[in-house]
């Protein structure tokens, strides 16, 4: 192998990167990237960043010293890929010929129809999004965050740190039900209630208000909630558009094997983009997480270095936590295939608790709020007994 | 200066004895049955590296999985991306003794905040 192209520049493409090097590729390596900027960090972005306490040379997810031999190509996005050149079509009009092909675009803010070119409404997953979001909640007043998933409680957490009035609404009749189960979601969600954030549920947004500027949120049973600044925290989509036609499969991302093989030989997928075969789960998983974008591409190089000779080793279970409200989040495992969840540890009203989920007796995930100890323990356990 | 830990046969292999100083101090002692003392506090943010997970010689963080090598404090990928100090382990007569580094200490921003914050 001689040219190794990774198209997005960010925690999966950065590891792609360093993996390939790592286990001895010492070929070109060409790293293309839409934005403009070096990798950086996500998660700050709805904490540290967005409250002000980190900045954006915190951010940079390079070490100073690091040089992994690349050429970088930013501030260009991949349109297409050529399976027979096996090449990788750029938006300017060149191509990267390649050997192996690693895909690792992540994914995109989904937005609200209707809400572009309305001042005051905005997503967050990039940089450039937390910067002009970050000035206007200086600005202060009523923040409305629309979606209860991780991303929208941060910044419900974060702007409420910082003065500002918020609710939060969710179409759910609990938040983060999907991940973490009804009883646990409602219990991380009560987080918002602890601190005097309204948060109305079970209520779809029928839409936005507003001259130039946001008003106001107006919901499916016609209520309106008055807004200065709305932010719309309602998932992201893998960013896949680019692959259309090109032979890799598509289904909910790049549909990959255990080990990040696409349907291409060549081709690889790792982080948010990729939807990979989970042994534990017996499913294709989508991961959204950034410990998964971080260790999963030593296996997927592993596999595009061979093309299958190595056997992948079974990924530890997928983990994220979350910061809400001086809270630390912890979660590892699926709790979809649960049929009880159990705390095994403080208590729901003192939200410190260490909860087991479990299928046929057997553990299958686990969350913490405020126990880092208990919570690695049980982290470890499932990823020596789930299967 | 040298510190008493704890005595040895209360920390078996696979666990982490954490020597409340300032800053703190962990004893890790490791699967294979060696003993090292590294700064407790991750150079990323305010996790306490003995709720780390241990394997070989390294501890991955609790919070969000940089590395820290035992040995040596280094750190093997962001988001951290200062090495922890490593400390000399003593045993004598059973007791765990810990000679803390003169060297300064790479504490997160956080914490690095908040200690400027509390000297007025
Ligand atoms: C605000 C926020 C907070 C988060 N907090 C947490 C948290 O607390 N815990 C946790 O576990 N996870 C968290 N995450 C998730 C974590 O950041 C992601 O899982 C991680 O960033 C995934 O990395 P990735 O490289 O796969 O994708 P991304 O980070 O999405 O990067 C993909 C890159 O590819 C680029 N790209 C896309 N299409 C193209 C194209 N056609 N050509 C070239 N480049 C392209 C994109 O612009 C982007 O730079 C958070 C995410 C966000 C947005
Ligand atoms: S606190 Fe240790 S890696 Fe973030």
């Amino acid at each position: 192998m001689r040219t190794v192209a990774v198209v997005g520049a960010s925690l999966a493409g950065l590891s792609a990167a360093r993996s390939l090097r790592k286990q001895g590729y010492d070929g070109r390596l060409v790293v293309i990237g839409d934005e403009p900027h070096r990798p950086y960090d996500r998660p700050p972005l709805s904490k540290e960043f967005l409250a002000g306490t980190v900045g954006e040379a915190e951010l940079v997810l390079e070490m100073d010293d690091e040089d992994l031999g690349a050429e970088w190509l930013l501030g260009v996005r991949a349109t297409g890929l050529d399976r027979t050149d096996r090449a990788v079509q750029l938006a300017d009009g060149r191509e990267v010929r390649a050997d192996g092909i690693v895909i690792a675009t992540g994914a995109a803010a989904r937005t609200l129809p209707g809400s572009e070119g309305l001042a005051g409404v905005h997503v967050l997953r990039t940089l450039d999004d937390a910067r002009a979001l970050r000035e206007e909640l200086a600005g202060g007043g009523r923040l409305v965050v629309i979606g209860g998933g991780f991303v929208g409680a941060e910044v419900a957490s974060t702007a409420y740190a910082l003065g500002l009035d918020v609710t939060v609404v969710e179409a759910a009749p609990t938040p983060l039900a999907g991940p973490l189960g009804e009883t646990m979601g409602a219990i991380v969600s009560g987080l918002h209630a602890d601190h005097g954030v309204r948060l109305l549920c079970g209520v779809g947004v029928k839409g936005l208000s507003g001259e130039r500027r946001v008003d106001a949120v107006l919901l499916e049973d016609g209520r309106s909630v008055p807004a200065d600044i709305v932010v719309v925290g309602v998932g992201a989509r893998p960013c896949v558009e680019w692959l259309e036609g090109s032979g890799v499969e598509l289904d909910n991302g790049v549909k990959c094997g255990a080990d990040g093989r696409t349907s291409l030989a060549g081709v690889v997928a790792v982080g948010d983009c990729a939807n990979w075969y989970d042994p534990r789960a017996g499913a294709h998983r989508r991961v959204e997480h950034w410990t998964g974008a971080r260790e999963r591409p030593d296996a997927a190089i592993a596999t595009l270095l061979s093309w299958g000779a190595t056997e992948p080793g079974v990924p530890r279970p997928p983990y994220f936590w979350s910061d809400q409200y001086g809270v630390k989040i912890q979660f590892a495992g699926h709790a979809a295939g649960a049929d009880s969840v159990t705390i095994e540890e403080g208590t729901a009203d003192e939200r410190n608790v260490l909860a087991v989920y479990r299928r046929a007796g057997e553990p299958v995930a686990a969350l913490g709020m405020n126990q880092p100890r208990l919570f690695t323990r049980w982290r470890k356990q499932l990823a020596r007994t789930t299967s | 200066m040298m510190i008493p830990a704890c005595p040895l046969a209360d920390l078996p292999r696979g666990e982490a004895f954490r020597l409340e100083i300032d800053p703190p101090v962990t004893v890790f002692h490791t699967e294979d049955g060696e003993l090292f003392a590294i700064d407790d506090t991750c150079t990323h943010q305010d996790a306490s590296l003995a709720d780390g997970w241990v394997e070989d010689c390294w501890v991955e963080c609790p919070l969000h999985a940089s590395k820290f090598n035992l040995k040596t404090g280094e750190v093997d990928a962001p988001p951290a991306k200062l090495p922890v100090r490593t400390h000399e382990v003593v045993v004598d007569n059973g007791m765990v003794y810990v000679k803390v580094s003169t060297a300064a200490p790479n504490l997160p921003h956080c914490v690095a905040r908040k200690l400027a914050g509390s000297v007025t």
